[in-house]
């Protein structure tokens, strides 16, 4: 047999291999795909076919071609004369929920960065235990939760009953059924979802540059200002998203501790699915919101993007 | 323990007096550091050498100010600083690991200790451009330090540690995690920089070679306490104990006696019965009773025709290494002596076996303790 024709028999045998290697890997690959079709572009395909129905009389839709939905986001129609009319409504809702998502972003924030500070310079054996007790409320339902926070913050919880017994109030702080609540409330939620990415990349951080820090004249203000918090940011970005975006599109919360008459967007679908039997509609602010959840999520990349390349 | 008053040592840089450190509580307890006493003089290149284990970081640490003490004095410049926190001490550190820091550029690392003690950005800039030149690293100023190879990282740290002119500097092993070509080459900037800033240098590293070629003096320690404190040749040709001696270069140590003391130099009577006379570097190491005494193999030489030999042994191996030839011969007290350069060594000179006369002078050897 000459080289040539070995050459040309192991090529052919490779190519065998190969093709079946690809075989092989479309079968392992399926169950996940089929997964990832199932729960995520099947719902999110039905969401987008209902935004461009027009409602059914009883709930539903029916299957008639309209893009209502997104112009009603904006604007009313006059009943008599079909002209639109600007209507922020829905826009300040909006508005509002993203004024709400944000400040408790910034609260957690403020909240949970000691937090993790605290747990990462524990020593190594107890962290779990700290950490353990972070993810606690997790175990309990966030629906029995937030009962019990409204427990705790109504006229006459907890926190009222203490400062009232001990003088400091005569009349209690009506906290319930304010934005003060949903706020208080988001922060109560979301938490632990801002203590844990900062807590790892915290401890992550090599602990001869915080000594660096000191080494060079840096007092514990300046370390942590100059040092820690820097390193830990890709933390508290993770935080920040992680806590944003459920608190932007909470419903559990605003619907119990807000009491219904101050609307988030989450109440504000609900309500197009049930009382208002607007299907389209509903479907069409699930789709505004995820598009403002991308532009979060871009702006992030962007800018986590250029950061790395402006320093390379 | 001494006081305050430690503040009279002269030209002393570091003064480190009783100075103790135990680490964890009682069954656990490690005493890293046992009553330490050292001097270290202003502008020296002052080494701590020791092996591993033996508490030369946690010295470093605690002049640094990264540890307190349990017990003893730090003063710099004749100040207690014991319990000034790092940021108040006037004296940097280069990092084993050099803890560069990853979110800001060679330059900005540079300006760091400047920046935070307020300096203005002029000045700043200045000194960044000059540590720069001074670690020829101009061309890197805006480059991330994980762009870096090892040894440009290792300038960085010392650039940094330099620019804001401290009175000490201290360095823990900085050049061991470079390859050997590179060290050399870093071994002789170091010293260069040492000598250019005028900074009193405190050099860690378990290395006796780059000891003995970078400092001006050594201190050898050995579990949590300095043995001895003087220059390379005191070291290495005066070793006082008998650790000290083994640390450094290869060395014969044999086994005896001290039977009398003259004038300082004292009579020891080895095994077979020959008596030599030594010199004890100590004055636990004259004290009359067992004794070691230790002579380099490069000092001992062949007995001439007609010379008495100081001690006599027979030939066991020849061991030829190019530059140098190794006599390894048995003693007639049953231990073995290393001769180097036993004098011109023509080829089969020497067999197994040959019986042979060797010389100790008197002044090389030394009674350690
Ligand atoms: N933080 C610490 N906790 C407990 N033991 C320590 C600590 N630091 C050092 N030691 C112990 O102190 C001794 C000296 O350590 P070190 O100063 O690091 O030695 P070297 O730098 O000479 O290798 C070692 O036995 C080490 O285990
Ligand atoms: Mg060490």
């Amino acid at each position: 047999m000459s080289k040539q024709d070995d050459t040309v028999a192991l090529a052919a045998a490779l190519e065998h291999n190969r093709r079946r290697e690809r075989l092989t890997r479309f079968w392992l690959l399926a169950p996940a795909l089929l997964i990832i079709l199932a729960i995520s572009i099947l719902p999110l395909g039905i969401t987008v076919v209902y935004s461009f129905l027009t409602p059914g009389t009883y709930g539903g839709v029916t299957w008639e071609f309209s893009t209502d939905s997104y112009v009603q986001f904006l604007f009313q129609r006059d009943i008599f004369d079909d002209t639109l009319v600007f209507n922020s409504a829905y826009l300040s809702i909006f508005l509002r929920s993203i004024g709400l998502a944000l400040g408790a972003t910034i609260g957690a924030l403020i909240l949970g960065f000691p937090t993790a500070y605290f747990i990462a310079t524990k020593p190594r054996e107890q962290r779990n235990l700290w950490l353990f007790l972070i993810t606690l409320p997790f175990w309990t339902n966030l629906l029995i939760r937030t009962y019990a926070m409204l427990l705790i913050i109504r006229d006459e919880g907890i926190i009222n009953l203490v400062l009232m017994k001990s003088g400091i109030l005569s009349s209690p702080l009506a906290i319930l059924y304010t934005d003060t609540a949903v706020f208080i409330g988001l922060i109560y939620s979301f938490l632990p979802f801002m203590v844990l990415p900062i807590y790892a990349s915290l401890e992550k951080i090599d602990f001869s540059l915080v000594e660096a820090g000191y080494d060079l004249y840096a007092n514990r203000l300046k370390v942590l200002f100059h040092v820690i918090v820097p390193l830990a940011k890709p933390g508290l970005v993770a935080g920040g998203i992680l806590v944003f975006i459920p608190a932007l599109g909470a419903y559990i919360t605003p619907e119990l501790l807000g009491g219904g008459k101050k609307l988030m967007i989450g109440n504000m679908i609900a309500m197009q699915f049930g009382a208002s039997r607007n299907w389209p509609f509903g479907s069409a602010a699930a789709l505004i919101l995820m598009a403002l959840v991308v532009i979060v999520l871009l702006v992030n990349a962007l800018a986590t993007g250029r950061e790395a390349r402006g320093n390379g | 323990m001494t006081g305050p008053e430690v503040v009279t040592q002269r030209k002393a840089a570091v003064s480190v007096r009783g100075l103790t450190k135990t680490f964890g509580e009682g069954e656990y307890a490690v005493t890293a550091l046992d009553a330490v006493e050292v001097d270290i003089r202003e502008n020296e290149f002052f080494t701590l050498l020791g092996p591993s284990g033996c508490g030369k970081t946690t010295l470093l640490r605690l002049i640094a100010g990264f540890e307190l003490p349990t017990h003893g004095v730090i003063a710099l410049e004749g100040r207690d600083i014991s319990a000034l926190p790092p940021h108040r001490r006037p004296i940097n550190t280069v990092f084993q690991s050099y803890a560069l820091f990853p979110h800001m550029t060679v330059a900005e690392n540079i300006g760091f200790g400047l920046r935070m003690l307020g300096k203005p950005a002029a000045e700043i800039r200045q000194t960044t451009e000059r540590m720069l030149a001074l670690v020829q690293l101009e061309a890197m100023a805006g480059r991330r330090t994980d762009q870096l190879s090892g040894g440009q990282q290792q300038r960085v740290a010392l650039a940094r540690a330099l620019a804001p002119a401290p009175k000490v500097l201290l360095l823990d092993e900085p050049l061991a995690a470079l390859d050997l070509k590179l060290r050399k080459n870093m071994q002789l900037e170091l010293k260069s920089l040492q000598a250019e800033t005028g900074i009193t240098f405190v050099f860690v590293t378990h290395d006796q070679e780059e000891a003995l070629t970078m400092s001006d003096r050594i201190a050898v320690m050995k579990s949590g306490r300095i043995l001895q404190i003087g220059s390379p040749r005191d070291i290495y040709d005066r070793p006082t104990h008998r650790f000290v001696a083994d640390f450094i270069g290869d060395i014969n140590i044999l086994d005896g006696t001290i039977e009398s003391l003259d004038n300082g130099i004292a009579s020891v009577r080895l095994k077979d019965g020959t008596a030599v006379l030594a010199q004890p570097g100590t004055a636990t190491a004259a004290r009359p009773g067992a004794a070691s005494i230790a002579i380099r193999p490069e000092n001992v030489r062949l007995a001439q025709a007609g010379e008495t030999p100081t001690v006599s042994g027979t030939v066991e191996n020849v061991v030829y290494f190019g530059a140098a030839t190794n006599l390894h011969i048995r003693l007639a007290t049953g231990e073995q002596m290393v001769i180097r350069n036993p004098g011109a060594v023509e080829e089969g000179r020497y067999r197994p076996g040959a019986t042979i006369g060797a010389v100790l002078p008197p002044e090389l050897i030394r009674v350690l303790e």
